[in-house]
């Protein structure tokens, strides 16, 4: 289980700082240091176990049905990384604090940092390659942020975009690589994937998941030629870069390449990709690091040229080969740190990072001078630094290979070019800081504090201890990790100084004096240089950026030209299509059920639905008309449901239509009189042949499936309903009872429908004419007498047929919804015969009061379930003897109908009567002269 | 019988659509009604076209499917709740714009492309 502390240490650590924020420099340092040291600690603690030769291991299940597991794994390779993460992130927290301004929101910077460690941990730890994939992008994610960390420059932002652009790409290949890889292996679980390497090697995608899983490492590795982020990234503070671009994000790339040798490795495919991709970028790298003006320039491009040298190395394939990338790894870890460490310090007490400007500084600086010399060194390769069994160990595997058949010779040299270079920028940057005389008219700056140089120094003489003591601090180390990568193929490593004469040596010899003269010679090269045009790939990537942008733009306007028609005519005519191209699959229209014999009066009752339908279309421009032949098609529906055995159906679409059409009625008060203009032929013909296009899909969809047997769970509900529900009013029952919560989410819209109207109508401005289209007023007669008479007549009767409605609802077509509506009817009737004052005085309700009152009696009566221990909503009922009356049937459904009923009372009034206050309040003056 | 039926919806699919096309708001209002009948004559079609069926137990021998019917029941409910929000809508929108074109533009029938 420590594994996952170690993980969790930071993330969750990353909180730690925020806390601290307010309590300075001192202390916000401290605790930002406790989530890896503790890291760290347990690392250690599991370390024994590792040794023993067993591999710390914690699986969690998350999504099992994705395959991805929350699987943690500790092995030799992760080991070297893990301690490279924590060890320098952990320094580069004190080197931070010492680096930004005291202004600056350094708890936000250390959060980020630690959330970055923590996403790095999780790579190198996961022992699922989903779960690695989820880390990768936390880590780009991250890094987006710690990059444009000063996001009020532009270059920061610029950088952070390019990097995150690049690494993600990268990352979605990756991802796909990595669902192949799991499609291939039947599991995405780290270890069966690394088993099953001849399965993979053997599969027709072996060449695609190498191009996907190597476009994703090359991408986070800055390998050529995506390396061109890299340098921008250089706008993030200096400890980001340090941490970052030295020891761990680019590092991601080769870790990933490391981790799948055994899964994907061996094969010439692989073996030539990495070494030639790997050999450009070692040489591109070292070559324009030569050219740099800029310190953190230099350092990126030389970044770039050593991880060309990993991958390299890797892609030699060789036991040794793979045991100096490994090697490489950490020393390229400690002397860039402490390199870019130095820069951040000079940058800091300068003002500069241009080597134009800068000079002389060894005799004021003499404390930076000494590790950035020493640091230096081992970037060039020159003992008794690091660096220098590293490359020794590049040449000799170079010199062993066969990868590059009778080449081998020509790749030796362009290797010994690469160190010559190599050893001429880091001669460069030493000297063109140190040496030579101060440059600028600024006063000579002096070392920064001790805690500010000390990690920097201290990474220096690791670089130092390691190339004197190898076999001590580095081999261990390196084999571990080696024998994670390719087990028992482990070569024992001889690591030293002094091997005797070799060629390697003398290669070497002849580098170190050829970077000698490169460096005196720099200025003549970069005059040399500077005839042929250089493109930074940054306006290549910005342009590519602008010209997606303008297409999408493009793409964009045509589609959505603000026409509301349009984009309807564009959805209707995708649906037909989708539609269309599913019935294309159905053998023959007619299913096998067969069709039902006709009869007279269905055929006047489609005729008249035909003939309302066509009609209401056709009078568009005269909206009353067409309203008119609406209604027409509404009551024919009702009849419909009728004939088809659904009497709660009918009912419910009776009252409905009534209340619509006073609805629409209303409206049509308040809308424009006069028919609109008519629109071009080609509009009309256009819209007619998308609307046929649409109904003949439905028309053929719908006699495909009514001609077709279907299974249904309609048994279920017509057995249960009198034991389960106790009614026998089936329909009525699955909506208070079994789809209960259906029912109650519905009268919710309701409501919610009825009080947005309510508010839509608040403090409108009105267009309200005096009479008609030909000029003729309202009537003056407001409240006609027999209606006023009959209305007053009819309200106790249908308030009675509707508590019968609603009574009976349980056992008999009826229920809330039916109710409801009928008592809205009635009382809409009143206002209609009466007006809103009359009906107003006396019958003060507050409609949103009664439909809120509805929702809150369902939702107790829900809740009333939850007291007897029962799930939301569930029903009871039981027969009870009343004096008079006999027995008598209650459901606590009857409770959450009348929740119905109310809702569908309040919402319905108060749409429709707000609606009519507002033309009958503001009635225009020629009403109230009368 | 069939075939009629699903004729009969078809047609109000094509006339509801070919209103909803339209460029003023109560056409449109009234399309949006037209095709709710038609997908909830299409939705209560789903449990068969059957006579003398009520599904009330004790009414008769076999009970036509009542879920559709209780699934239409609920949806001719909303339908209304829905309507009534867009002929709000429209009032409102004439009221605010001072016209009644769905693109809220006054003007030429052609719309821009």
């Amino acid at each position: 289980m420590s594994l996952l502390w170690i993980l969790l240490a930071p993330v969750a650590g990353s909180l730690l700082p925020l806390l601290a924020a307010q309590r300075g420099r001192l202390l916000l340092t401290l605790t930002a240091l406790v989530p890896p040291l503790l890291a760290l600690l347990l690392l250690g603690l599991t370390l024994p176990d590792l040794l023993a030769g067993d591999m710390p291991h914690v699986q969690l299940s998350w999504m099992p049905a994705l395959g991805l597991d929350l699987a943690l794994r500790l092995d030799g390779l992760g080991l070297l990384f893990a301690l490279l993460i924590l060890g320098l992130g952990s320094l580069i927290i004190v080197y931070a604090g010492y680096y930004l301004h005291r202004d600056e929101a350094d708890a936000r910077f250390l959060a980020y940092l630690l959330l970055f460690m923590g996403a790095m941990l999780g790579i190198v730890l996961a022992d699922n390659l989903l779960l690695l994939w989820l880390f990768w992008e936390l880590t780009g994610l991250a890094s987006f942020l710690l990059i444009g960390f000063w996001s009020k420059l532009s270059d920061a932002r610029r950088g952070a975009r390019m990097s995150l652009v690049v690494t993600s790409t990268g990352g979605l290949a990756l991802l796909a690589g990595i669902l192949l890889i799991g499609q291939e292996v039947g599991s995405l679980a780290l270890g069966d994937v690394l088993s099953a390497g001849d399965t993979l090697r053997a599969s027709p995608h072996y060449p695609l998941i190498v191009a996907l899983v190597l476009l994703g490492a090359f991408a986070k590795s800055a390998q050529f030629p995506l390396h061109f982020w890299l340098p921008h990234a250089m706008a993030a503070p200096t400890p980001v870069s340090a941490f970052l671009h030295s020891a761990t994000m680019v590092k991601a790339g080769v870790f990933l390449l490391a981790r799948l040798t055994p899964a994907l490795g061996d094969t010439s495919l692989w073996a030539l990709s990495l070494s030639l991709i790997g050999l450009a970028t070692l040489l591109y790298g070292a070559w324009f690091a030569l050219f740099e003006r800029d310190l953190k320039g230099i350092l990126a491009f030389s970044t770039i040229s050593h991880l060309g040298l990993i991958t390299l190395l890797l892609g030699l394939g060789s036991p040794l080969a793979i045991a100096a990338a490994l090697l490489h790894v950490l020393n390229h870890a400690l002397f860039k740190a402490a390199l870019f460490m130095s820069a951040g310090i000079i940058d800091h007490e300068t003002g500069t990072r241009d080597l134009g400007h800068l000079g002389g500084l060894a005799r004021a600086m003499p404390l930076t001078a000494t590790l950035t010399l020493m640091a230096a060194a081992a970037m060039a390769g020159l003992p008794p630094f690091n660096g220098f069994l590293s490359k020794e160990l590049l040449l000799a595997a170079t010199l062993d290979s066969r990868l590059f058949g009778g080449l081998g010779a020509a790749v030796t040299l362009l290797v010994g070019l690469a160190a010559l270079l190599s050893v001429g920028y880091s001669l460069r940057l030493a000297y063109g800081v140190f040496f030579g005389r101060h440059r600028s008219d600024a006063p000579l700056p002096h070392d920064p504090p001790r805690g500010m140089l000390a990690p920097g120094l201290l990474l220096a003489g690791l670089c130092l201890l390691v190339g004197l003591l190898p076999m001590t601090l580095a081999a261990p180390l390196v084999t571990l990790a080696s024998q994670a990568v390719q087990g028992n193929a482990t070569p024992a490593l001889d690591l030293a100084l002094w091997h005797g004469p070799s060629l390697p040596l003398a290669i070497s010899l002849i580098a170190v004096l050829g970077g000698l003269l490169a460096a005196m010679r720099q200025p003549q090269l970069a005059r040399l240089v500077a005839l042929f045009p250089r493109r930074d790939a940054r306006w290549l990537f910005e342009a590519a950026v602008i010209r997606l942008t303008k297409a999408s733009l493009w793409l964009t306007l045509k589609l959505e030209n603000g026409s509301l028609q349009r984009y309807l005519a564009l959805l209707l005519l995708t649906a037909v299509a989708m539609a269309g191209l599913g019935l294309s699959q159905v053998e023959r229209l007619t299913g096998e059920r067969g069709v039902q014999p006709l009869d007279g009066m269905l055929v006047l009752g489609a005729a008249l639905m035909v003939f309302g339908a066509i009609g209401s279309a056709l009078s568009h421009r005269w909206r009353l008309v067409s309203l008119l032949m609406l209604s027409v098609v509404g009551l024919s529906v009702a009849l419909t449901f009728v004939r088809f055995s659904a009497p709660d159906l009918a009912l419910t679409q009776l009252s409905v239509e009534v209340v619509s059409m006073i609805l629409l009625m209303l409206a049509l008060f308040f809308l424009p009189q006069r028919p609109p203009p008519w629109v071009s032929t080609r509009r009309i013909l256009r819209d007619l042949l998308v609307a046929g296009l649409c109904g003949l899909v439905v028309a053929s969809l719908n006699y495909a499936l009514l001609t077709r047997e279907s299974q249904s769970i309609a048994d279920f509900f017509l057995r249960e309903s009198v034991p389960g529900g106790g009614g026998t009013n089936v329909v009525n029952v699955i909506l208070v009872d079994f789809r209960g919560f259906d029912t109650f989410g519905e009268i919710t819209v309701l409501t919610l429908a009825g009080l947005a109207t309510y508010k839509l109508l608040n403090r409108m401005k009105l267009f309200m004419p005096a009479g008609n289209v030909e000029g003729i007023h309202w009537s003056r007669h407001r409240h006609p007498m027999i209606l006023a008479v009959i209305a007053q007549i009819l309200l106790p009767l249908a308030l009675l047929v509707s508590a019968y409605i609603f009574l009976r609802g349980h056992n008999q077509p009826g229920g809330g919804f039916i109710a409801g509506l009928i008592t809205a009817v009635a009382l809409l009737l009143q206002y209609l015969a009466r007006g809103y004052d009359w009906t107003r005085q006396r019958l003060p309700l507050s409609y949103p009061l009664v439909a809120v009152s509805g929702l809150a009696i369902a939702t107790a009566t829900g809740l009333a379930s939850w007291l007897f221990g029962y799930p939301f909503l569930t029903s009871t009922f039981g027969h009870f003897q009343l004096p008079l009356i006999g027995e008598i049937e209650l459901a606590s459904a009857l409770l959450f109908d009348l929740g119905v009923y109310l809702a569908v009372v309040g919402a319905t009034l108060m749409i429709l009567v707000n609606l009519g206050r507002v033309t009958t309040v503001h009635r225009p003056s020629i009403e109230e002269e009368n | 019988m069939e075939a009629l039926f699903a004729a009969v919806v078809g047609t109000l699919t094509a006339c509801g659509l070919f209103l909803m096309l339209r460029g003023r708001t109560f056409p449109v209002i009234v399309g949006l009604t037209l095709l709710s009948y038609a997908v909830n004559l299409f939705l209560f079609s789903m449990g068969g076209l059957n006579t003398h069926a009520a599904p009330v137990i004790g009414e008769s021998l076999s009970p036509s499917d009542p879920l559709p019917q209780a699934l239409v029941l609920t949806a001719i409910v909303i339908g209304f709740a829905m309507t009534a929000f867009m002929v709000i809508l429209a009032i409102r929108a004439r009221s605010e714009l001072g016209n009644d074109h769905v693109d809220g533009k006054q003007g030429d029938e052609e719309p821009p492309r």
